[in-house]
């Protein structure tokens, strides 16, 4: 299971991929150990969305640029985005690199066997699309995400990286109610 | 009201090799009278165009990048106006051709027709500039202001069917204008 892997790591892996946009809908699961550093992050770009479909384009403009970008998302915006990622990312074969928290997912458990309709059938639904997928669900795992990142780009095709649980924040940003602090929201 | 060939007509003279995304209706008109490597032809769904746009100018930050949407296109992804106004790229000139029709769908009418106020929308959502253009002699008088305007730049082009031209569904989806886009932007950028 994924409680447990450290932000700051995956962030790291992002960035040694050559990342260089993070293009986003705040999502619970990743806000606080992903988006928040990201966005306080120099080196990266943080475009916010208002719907997770233009994400999808934003990310296929940038890379005829030959700039790298990441779409970090909940996965009721994947389920929401799936007409744009068929056409832009699985018809055009862009490299659309997707990461996707999953709101609601029971800790100890695979995505598979989540009571929740919505997570259970998420896995099916990448399938049926086609779409090359991993669930980061421990530490290590986080080695392979800049070899997805550099074969999705060279290869020109999507993926899909599921996040079961939420990575853990730099101190400063970790609360008890695992809430971002207020100060930081407004700051923003 | 404009024609919809002759305002991008117009738009090709004055904007003759820069980077263009237009979208269905607009994109058929633009394709013959502008055929060039770099109109983005593919936008893949319905609605996406500005969000491409976007990527775009913010992937080419010292190319200008025009995307003609459409308002049935713009209507299904009013969130982009938002989007792209606090992103904020100067780079960016958001036209829209406005015929109040799905007009490659069997020219029904758009929910709201032609009563719609798109240049109050961008203004609200915070377009650095925006035009509201209703006639051509209008817009030739305007067109070297919002090509030089820093944007990002909203404009509103009023617009009736002009001369019709082949609806290529093939070239706005094939492999071929997608490498031939890609390649003629690396050269663009490669200087």
């Amino acid at each position: 299971m994924s409680r447990g892997i450290e932000g700051a790591h995956i962030i790291a892996a992002v960035k040694g991929a050559g990342v260089g946009f993070v293009v986003t809908l705040p999502d619970i699961v990743t806000c606080d150990g992903l988006l928040w550093p990201m966005t306080h992050d120099p080196n990266l770009t943080v475009v916010p969305v208002c719907k997770e479909d233009e994400g999808v384009s934003i990310c296929a403009g940038l890379s005829y640029a030959d700039k790298r970008a990441i779409l970090l998302m909940q996965h009721t915006g994947f389920l929401d985005s799936i007409n744009a990622i068929r056409a832009i990312a699985v018809e055009y074969g862009l490299p659309v690199v997707m990461v996707v928290g999953l709101q609601g997912m029971e800790p100890d458990r695979h995505p598979s066997d989540s009571a929740s309709y919505g997570l259970r059938t998420l896995l099916p639904i990448i399938a049926a699309m086609e779409l090359p997928c991993l669930v980061l669900e421990r530490e290590d795992q986080v080695a392979q995400i800049g070899q997805i990142i550099e074969d999705a780009y060279q290869k020109s095709e999507p993926f899909v990286v599921l996040v079961p649980q939420p990575p853990l924040g730099p101190e400063a940003t970790r609360s008890e109610s695992g809430r971002a602090p207020v100060e930081r929201a407004v700051s923003r | 009201m404009m024609k919809r060939d002759a305002a991008l007509s117009l738009l090709a003279q004055h904007y003759p090799d820069g980077i263009v995304v237009p979208v269905y209706q607009a994109a058929f008109d633009w394709m013959a009278i502008r055929p060039h490597p770099l109109n983005y032809l593919c936008t893949g769904a319905m609605g996406q165009g500005s969000s491409h746009a976007l990527g775009l100018a913010l992937g080419c930050p010292e190319e200008t990048v025009v995307v003609l949407d459409g308002d049935g296109s713009l209507l299904m992804n009013l969130g982009s106006l938002v989007t792209i106004a606090a992103t904020a790229p100067k780079n960016l000139i958001h036209m829209l051709v406005y015929n109040g029709l799905y007009e490659v769908n069997g020219r029904y009418p758009v929910p709201g027709g032609r009563d719609l106020d798109f240049a109050a929308f961008a203004k609200g959502a915070g377009y650095a500039q925006v035009f509201d253009m209703r006639e051509l002699d209008q817009f030739a008088e305007v067109l070297p202001t919002i090509l030089s305007a820093s944007g990002p730049v909203f404009v509103v082009l009023h617009v009736e069917q002009g001369e019709v031209y082949p609806k290529d569904y093939v070239a706005i989806h094939s492999a071929e204008s997608r490498g031939r886009f890609r390649q003629a932007l690396r050269a663009r950028l490669a200087g």
